[in-house]
């Protein structure tokens, strides 16, 4: 195709446009996907082990983010928290501080991951065996490390396709940031196209980028289950 | 409430749920009864601190979104439930060349993002117009001409790359015999889907196709960047013509909440409409 | 421990103090050639994006070009994520009830293009039964809805203009309207010429169009003051129409 030479990785090509668009999409993915799994992982020890205001607290966290579209949550808070803190700080007498984009992307994108994470960690908890975890309180175990020697590890292998699942989630969703102007791999995407009208080209070319991120992660979370899941007898052959 | 008595100071009363003695229902309980309370009041805040005048203006506007939405969910449902069927099939027990490519379709549609693949299907393919002249004059221009039609498409095609993941799995997950059973008995082999594979595939995987379709609720609002006025693109009207930011995107949010509401109860009572399984 | 944590809050808001100056200046994140587009190595480039540097420079201020999506660029301002918008801004009496503007910059006729062979003109009834594409959240929106959409078959809201254009070139839209310069730029390039051509320039409405382009300010924003004379130095040393004559054949100030 003639419009090859526009991927190019230096200008004029714009491909060193999609590689950094692609670098900031993978970044606010890991930081968000990181900020999912403490909220998920306290918001499951909450739902699991908390009071009952903090489980049903919890519970119209994580069906609010779970019901309403990822598109508008981001709207609502990109703009709401920085309009909150800006007002909180003004009325102290402070300046306004600039939010960067990232850490909004991350902060938005992290709150949805958490409300999903929440309920992908708490099935894997329930799915520890009990067993296991009254031995270790019988033996009087301080409870931080209990949930750090034997349910976290545990729970780990069973929540691997839930988590492998939400990190997928996590990189797809980095594109929305583009409808609020965030210089990620959609937007940088777009504007290629928009500036040289080689649409398809520039699109196709994205997808193979997302694609490369999608399989390497499927690849990188197989290993990482087959080490969660390391001497535990095979399944095959079974029934 | 009355409570045991306790004969052991150290010992916490051992009477399980629901074991007869008389307790508030859970609904009722102190703590629910405050959450509730706050929520009214916040409710109420929202309703008279709020700004709704620009409601009566977009009315119909609202409304017409609302149903385009809904539309576009149940068709692009169906015809990516259709589509998913012989996906999921093809993967669990077609020939290479079937399931090969019906692994590949699954795999691009799953690995990125349905924006991307909106924008491709409609800037993408209508960047192509200019070289075909005489598509202006087909059967097809008027449908081409709109933006629904590549909607309906995208939404379907994610659709049916997702369910296609899951039937596959559903299809695999029929016990063997029943399958064997109806072989033997002589069942041609479309009676053999139609009566007895589907219909225990669907309802194995009733609760994830439930989760699925809120996701795909959750997808619409992609396509108001395509010029399709659905809910989503009416809010943003009335954002940019009243320039208020906020009340646009609570109602939405209500909207949405309520839509997702009436999916998971419709799912649920389908759920309930499945036979019992038999041991 | 209390003395670190003074020195350190006071540090922190001295810091603040210092680069008082630093003021963002929000751009459409999507390309606005010839005003403001990316090039392949991701610098904003175009007329609109030197004249801030101009205006900046004028005005003593450090000025960082912020792209933010256009229909969040408001909302972006008066809840502080930038400082002023240039992005080829409207001055309207609507949008004074929300933001402040500066003196204008620049004030260019409102077009409209549409497909080659399909008879029309800048009128109602020269639009009638068209289906028209126009930028969300400008004021060509408000003007085609106000005096088109009645006759009009259909109103398509794209989120840039570029997409507009895009869909005139495929066919899918009969006309756009927009400004001049923009769609000139547009009708300059193969493809725009090859589909398109200008159908009138339509009437005008200073209410609905506006009074020119300025920098969108927060109300009440001291800012206002430092870019008028930003604005007025480099229209009075030559600087303005220097970069004018680099990008078009005459000034675009306007009357």
């Amino acid at each position: 195709m003639e419009t090859l030479p526009l991927l190019a990785l230096s200008p004029p090509g714009w491909g060193g446009n999609l590689l950094r668009g692609l670098v900031n999409s993978v970044q606010i993915a890991l930081g968000a996907f990181g900020l999912g799994l403490l909220i998920g992982t306290a918001g499951a020890y909450g739902k699991l082990y908390g009071g009952p205001i903090t489980r049903d607290l919890l519970a119209i966290y994580t069906t609010v983010v779970r019901a309403v579209p990822e598109l508008i949550l981001i709207l609502i808070l990109y703009f709401a928290v920085t309009d909150a803190v800006n007002q909180v700080l003004l009325a102290i007498g402070y300046q306004r501080i600039q939010i960067s984009g990232v850490a909004a992307g991350i902060a938005v994108l992290g709150i949805v991951q958490g409300a999903y994470a929440t309920e992908v960690l708490r099935g894997a908890i329930l799915a520890v065996p009990l067993g296991q975890i009254e031995a270790a309180r019988s033996m009087g175990m301080p409870p931080l490390l209990l949930a750090r020697r034997i349910t976290l590890p545990a729970m780990l292998a069973i929540a691997m396709p839930g988590l492998a699942n939400l990190w997928l989630i996590a990189t797809k969703d980095t594109a929305l940031l583009a409808v609020v102007g965030f210089a990620e791999l959609t937007l940088e995407t777009r504007q290629a196209a928009a500036t040289t009208k080689a649409f398809f080209t520039f699109y196709l070319a994205a997808g193979v980028l997302y694609l490369a991120v999608t399989l390497t992660s499927g690849l990188l979370f197989g290993r990482i289950e087959r080490w969660a899941r390391r001497g535990e007898p095979s399944l095959r052959g079974a029934g | 409430m009355t409570d045991p008595p306790l004969t052991d100071p150290s010992s916490k009363p051992v009477a399980p749920q629901g074991s007869g003695r008389a307790r508030l229902p859970e609904w009722l309980a102190p703590h629910r009864i405050v959450l509730a309370a706050i929520g009214l009041a916040i409710v109420w805040l929202c309703v008279t601190q709020m700004r709704w005048d620009w409601l009566p203006d977009y009315g119909w506007l609202i409304a017409e979104g609302i149903w385009r939405t809904i539309w576009l969910l149940v068709v692009s449902c169906i015809l990516g439930f259709a589509l998913a069927v012989p996906l999921g099939l093809a993967q669990a027990v077609g020939p290479w060349y079937l399931a090969a490519p019906a692994r590949v379709f699954c795999t691009v549609i799953r690995g990125t993002p349905l924006l991307l693949q909106v924008w491709l299907l409609y800037f993408g393919l209508g960047s192509l117009f200019p070289s075909i002249p005489w598509i202006r004059q087909s059967e097809l221009w008027p449908l081409l001409r709109q933006a629904w039609p590549y909607a309906v498409l995208a939404l379907t095609l994610s659709y049916a790359g997702y369910e296609g993941e899951v039937m596959r799995g559903a299809f695999r997950s029929v016990p063997r015999g029943q399958l064997e059973a109806a072989q033997a008995m002589g069942m041609p082999r479309l009676t053999i889907l139609r009566r007895i594979w589907l219909p225990q595939a669907v309802m194995q995987v009733l609760p994830t196709l439930g989760g699925e379709t809120v996701l795909q609720m959750k997808a619409t609002p992609l396509v108001a960047t395509i010029t399709v006025v659905e809910i989503y693109a009416v809010a943003s009207r009335v954002r940019q013509d009243t320039l208020i930011t906020y009340e646009p995107l609570l109602l939405l949010a209500v909207v949405y909440m309520a839509l997702a509401g009436v999916i998971v109860l419709g799912f649920r009572w389908l759920e309930t409409r499945a036979p019992a399984r038999a041991g | 421990m209390k003395k670190t944590i003074t020195l350190a809050t006071t540090l922190l808001l001295t810091a603040g103090m210092a680069a008082a100056q630093d003021v963002r200046v929000g751009i459409a994140a999507e390309p606005y050639p010839p005003f403001a587009s990316p090039d392949a190595a991701g610098n904003w480039v175009g007329w609109e994006v030197e004249i801030i540097g101009a205006v900046c420079a004028a005005a003593e201020l450090n000025c960082i070009v912020t792209p933010v999506a256009w229909d969040g660029i408001i909302p972006s301002l008066t809840s502080g994520q930038i400082d002023a918008i240039m992005a080829s801004m409207s001055i309207t009496e609507e949008r004074m009830q929300t933001i402040d503007f500066s003196d204008r910059y620049y004030n260019t006729p409102t077009v409209v293009i549409g497909a080659r062979g399909i008879e029309m003109d800048a009128t109602p009834e020269g639009l009638a039964g068209k289906v028209i594409g126009v930028q969300v959240s400008t004021v060509h929106q408000a003007y085609v809805d106000a005096y088109f959409a009645a006759t009009a078959a259909e109103v398509r809201l794209y989120q840039t203009q570029d997409e507009a254009n895009q869909d005139l070139i495929a066919g899918r839209i009969d006309a756009t309207q927009a400004d001049s310069i923009a769609l000139e730029a547009f009708l300059a390039t193969p493809e725009g010429l090859a589909c398109c051509e200008m159908k009138g320039t339509v009437a005008d409405d200073p209410v609905i169009l506006g009074s020119g382009v300025g920098v969108g300010l927060r109300q009440g924003d001291p800012l206002k003051d430092a870019f008028n004379a930003g604005i007025a130095a480099i229209l009075a040393d030559g600087t303005y129409d220097e970069i004018t004559l680099r990008h078009f054949a005459s000034s675009i100030y306007g009357g």
